[in-house]
C-alpha cells in the first residue's frame, strides 16, 4: 500500500487554472480541498472530480480581500494542507486602474495584498511543522512593470518578490517554496484578447506544470520556457530604450 | 463571441462564424438566445454539421462527470464529455461504452445528435439505444428532460436530430460491464464483394463486425475486404501475463500529422499500391489474436490530426447505407463506379446493419459503406454519382459525414427529412437552431 498523497488546497479552486489544477493533483492521487466565493456551486466540480480519480474534492468558501478572516481560514485542521496552491489574480483593466483608485486597489489587493498573506499564514504553520509545499501562481507580468499592465504587473511582482523572500526564509525548515509564472493562458479571463497561439498555454498545461514542479521541487517555473527567454529579453532592455518600446 | 474560421474534421467547408465557449447554463442561453444557433461537441463531424447558422456553441465547457452508479452502471455527465473521457475513467474499473463510433474523441452530446453507430449496431443498435434520458435546452431557454417514456417525441427527433432540436445539456447512458481492456479479434479475408456478404451473414453472432473494403479493386476481386469479428475477452482467456491486471491495457504511442501532406501524395497509384499492402497483410495476419480496446476501436485515433493527410484541400466522407434486398446490386454499382473513377480511399469501411430507430437515426437493416475523398473538383462530381445510385437503390445518407450533399437528395432518400423540418417550424426550433448544414439540407 502506498502512503496517501497530501492534501491539496487550491486557492481560487473556481478559476480555470485552479479547476485544472485540482483535476491534475487529484489524477496524481491527491485529495483536493477547492476554496472560493460561493463554494457550494462547486457542488459539481467536486463530484466530478471525485467520480473520475476517486479521490476526495471539497469545495470551501474563501474570500482572498476578506482579510480579518484570513487567520482563521489558514489556521483550520489540526494541521495545514500538505500542498497549498494560490492562483487567485485579477487583471483588472489597465486604464480603468489608471482612473480609479479603487479599481486599482482591487488590482493590488487581489493579486498581492490577499495572496500573500494567506501564504504568509500558511508559510508560519508550515514551517512549525517543518514540512510543506506553497505554490504561488504568479505572472511574467511582474518581471518588468510595462504600461500595457503595470498596476497588474506591479502586484505580481510584489508577489514575486514575496514568493522568493519566503522561499529563502524557508529553504532550511523544509518548507518548498515555488513560483509559477504562466504567460499568457487561455482562460475566462483573458478570453477575447488576441493571444499569439505559440506564447499561450491552455489551463491544463499550466496545471501539469504545477504538479511537476511540486513533484520535483522546483523553485521558478515558467510554464513555457519560451518566456524565460522572452522575459530576460525584457528585463536587460535599457530604461532609456525601454520607456519608448509599446509591449 | 468571436469570428473565427471553422470547419468540421474533414477541414470542408470551413466558413466564418462565430463562435462562443460559454461556461455556465446562464451564459450558455445568452449566447444560444440569438437564434440560428448550433451545439458543437469536438468538432469530429465531417462536414458542416456543427457550424453555427448565426451562432457555433462550443460544448466543450460543459464536460463534468456528475453521477455513476456502479451497480447498474449508469452514468449521468455533461453532454461535453469526452468517450475518451469516459473510458479512461470507466474502463480500469470494468466498464466501456456499449455503442462507440469510429473514434473516442467525440462528446457524448455528439454522440447523441448524430445517434452514433459502432461495430455491433448489426446486434446491439445505436449509440440511443443506451441512452436512458436527455436534458435538451430548447428553443424558448428552457430545460426539457426526455427520455422514451416522457417526452418521447423530442427524445425520438433529438436522437440523430444533429442538434437541430435544441443543446443537449447533460444525459444519461448505460455502460457495458466488460472483463478485461482486450477484445478477441478474428480477421476473415474474403476475396470479392459476395465472399464479404456471405462472411458478414454468417458472422451475425459476433458481437463486433466490421471490414476494411479496397475500394480501387476491380473485376474478379471487386469489393475484396477484410472483415474484422471481435469480442470482448473474458478475464480467463487472457494470456497470464495480461490476466494479473485484465483492465490495463498498455497505452499506445501516439503519433502526431504536424504538416499538411502535399495535394499529389495521395493519389491513385499510392492508394492503390497502400490499399494492395494492406490486403496482402490482412491474409497474412489473418486467423485469431488478442487486440488492446484501443487498437481495435480507434486504429485513426493513434495518429493525432490524421485528417491533415489530405492536405490543405480537406477531404469529404461518404456514407450511405442500403436496404437488405438491394446491397448488393448497389454496392456494386458504388464500387465500380469508385473504382473506375479512380478516386480510392484508405478508410473504406463496410459494414451490417441491424434495426434502425425513430427520428432522423441513420441506420437500418442492410449494409452501410464509409469512403472518403480528397476535397478536388472531380471527387465531389463522383460523390454526386454516388448519391444517385444510393437513391436509385433506396438507401439513405448519414448526415454526421455530409458536407456537400443536395437537399432534393437528402428528401428524395428518406421521407422523415420533411417531417422533421415540419415539426421544427412548428415548433419555433428552425429560427432558434440551424447550421450550414441544416440550411444547405432545409432540414
Amino acid at each position: 500500500m502506498n502512503e496517501p498523497k497530501p492534501g491539496v488546497m487550491i486557492l481560487g479552486g473556481r478559476s480555470d487554472i485552479g479547476l485544472a489544477a485540482a483535476h491534475a493533483f487529484a489524477r496524481a492521487g491527491h485529495p483536493v480541498m477547492l476554496a472560493a466565493r460561493e463554494a457550494q456551486s462547486l457542488a459539481a466540480d467536486c463530484q466530478d472530480i471525485s467520480l473520475r480519480y476517486g479521490a476526495g474534492a471539497q469545495a470551501v468558501e474563501f474570500d482572498v480581500l476578506a482579510s480579518s478572516a484570513l487567520p482563521e481560514f489558514a489556521g483550520a485542521g489540526e494541521a495545514p494542507p500538505g500542498i497549498v496552491v494560490c492562483v487567485v489574480g485579477l487583471m483588472g483593466d489597465q486604464r480603468e486602474s489608471e482612473l480609479d483608485p479603487a479599481a486599482a486597489a482591487r488590482v493590488m489587493r487581489s493579486n498581492f495584498e490577499g495572496p500573500a498573506l494567506i501564504l504568509g499564514l500558511y508559510a508560519e504553520r508550515m514551517a512549525a511543522l517543518g514540512r510543506g509545499t506553497i505554490v504561488g501562481v504568479s505572472s511574467v507580468a511582474g518581471d518588468r512593470g510595462r504600461a500595457s499592465n503595470y498596476v497588474y504587473g506591479a502586484a505580481k511582482a510584489g508577489f514575486t518578490a514575496f514568493l522568493s523572500g519566503l522561499r529563502n526564509r524557508l529553504a532550511r525548515q523544509g518548507v518548498q517554496v515555488i513560483t509559477v509564472k504562466p504567460g499568457f493562458v487561455a482562460t475566462r479571463m483573458t478570453e477575447g484578447l488576441d493571444l499569439p497561439r505559440a506564447l499561450t498555454a491552455a489551463p491544463e498545461e499550466v496545471a501539469e506544470a504545477i504538479l511537476h514542479a511540486v513533484e520535483r521541487g522546483r523553485d521558478v517555473v515558467y510554464v513555457r520556457p519560451v518566456w524565460r527567454m522572452i522575459m530576460a529579453i525584457i528585463r536587460i532592455l535599457p530604461e532609456r530604450l525601454f520607456k519608448k518600446t509599446s509591449l | 463571441m468571436g469570428m473565427q474560421e471553422i470547419s468540421g474534421w474533414g477541414r470542408f467547408p470551413r466558413r466564418f462564424a462565430r463562435v462562443a465557449a460559454p461556461h455556465g447554463e446562464a451564459a450558455l442561453r445568452a449566447a444560444a438566445g440569438g437564434g440560428g444557433a448550433v451545439a458543437r461537441g469536438n468538432g469530429r463531424a465531417y462536414g458542416d454539421s456543427a457550424i453555427g447558422s448565426a451562432a457555433t456553441i462550443e460544448m466543450r465547457r460543459f464536460n463534468r462527470i456528475l453521477a455513476f452508479d456502479s451497480s447498474s452502471g449508469r452514468l449521468v455527465a455533461e453532454a461535453g464529455v469526452l468517450l475518451s473521457d469516459i473510458i479512461d475513467v470507466f474502463l480500469p474499473r470494468g466498464w466501456f461504452p456499449y455503442v462507440t463510433p469510429g473514434t473516442k474523441f467525440v462528446t457524448l452530446g455528439g454522440a447523441i445528435a448524430a445517434d452514433a453507430h459502432g461495430k455491433n449496431h448489426h446486434c446491439e443498435g445505436s449509440f440511443g439505444a443506451f441512452v436512458d434520458w436527455i436534458d435538451v435546452l430548447g428553443a424558448d431557454g428552457s430545460v426539457t428532460r426526455a427520455s422514451p417514456a416522457s417526452n418521447s417525441r423530442l427524445f425520438e427527433w433529438t436522437l440523430g436530430g444533429m442538434g437541430l432540436t435544441g443543446i443537449i445539456l447533460r444525459a444519461a447512458i448505460r455502460l457495458r460491464p466488460v472483463e478485461s481492456a482486450w477484445i478477441s479479434q478474428k480477421t476473415l479475408p474474403a476475396a470479392n464483394l459476395d465472399a464479404a456478404l456471405a462472411a458478414f451473414e454468417t458472422a451475425r453472432e459476433a458481437t463486433y463486425s466490421a471490414a476494411w473494403i479496397d475500394c480501387l479493386a476491380s473485376g474478379d476481386s471487386l469489393g475484396r475486404s477484410l472483415l474484422m469479428l471481435g469480442e470482448h475477452a473474458r478475464a480467463a482467456d487472457l494470456p497470464p501475463a495480461q490476466r494479473a491486471a485484465p483492465l490495463q491495457a498498455p497505452l499506445r504511442r501516439k503519433r502526431r500529422v504536424l504538416w499538411n501532406a502535399p495535394s499529389a501524395l495521395l493519389n491513385r497509384c499510392t492508394v492503390k499500391a497502400f490499399n494492395a499492402l494492406y490486403w496482402r497483410q490482412g491474409l497474412r495476419r489473418a486467423g485469431e489474436s488478442l487486440v488492446d480496446w484501443d487498437s481495435f476501436f480507434y486504429p485513426l485515433d493513434a495518429v493525432l490530426g490524421w485528417n491533415r493527410i489530405y492536405g490543405r484541400r480537406g477531404f469529404v466522407q461518404f456514407q450511405c447505407v442500403l436496404p437488405t434486398q438491394s446491397a448488393r446490386a448497389g454496392l456494386v454499382a458504388l464500387l465500380s463506379e469508385t473504382s473506375a473513377a479512380g478516386q480510392g480511399s484508405f478508410l473504406a469501411v463496410l459494414k451490417q446493419f441491424g434495426r434502425g430507430r425513430g427520428g432522423l437515426s441513420f441506420p437500418m437493416p442492410g449494409y452501410t459503406l464509409a469512403l472518403d475523398f480528397p476535397a478536388t473538383v472531380r471527387a465531389l462530381a463522383l460523390l454526386d454519382r454516388l448519391d444517385a445510385i444510393t437513391l436509385e437503390h433506396g438507401g439513405r445518407f448519414y448526415l454526421a459525414k455530409d458536407a456537400r450533399m443536395a437537399a432534393a437528395s437528402l428528401h428524395r432518400s428518406d421521407p422523415r427529412a420533411a417531417r422533421f423540418q415540419a415539426m421544427r417550424r412548428k415548433e419555433g426550433l428552425d429560427t432558434a437552431f440551424a447550421s450550414a448544414q441544416s440550411e444547405r439540407l432545409l432540414l
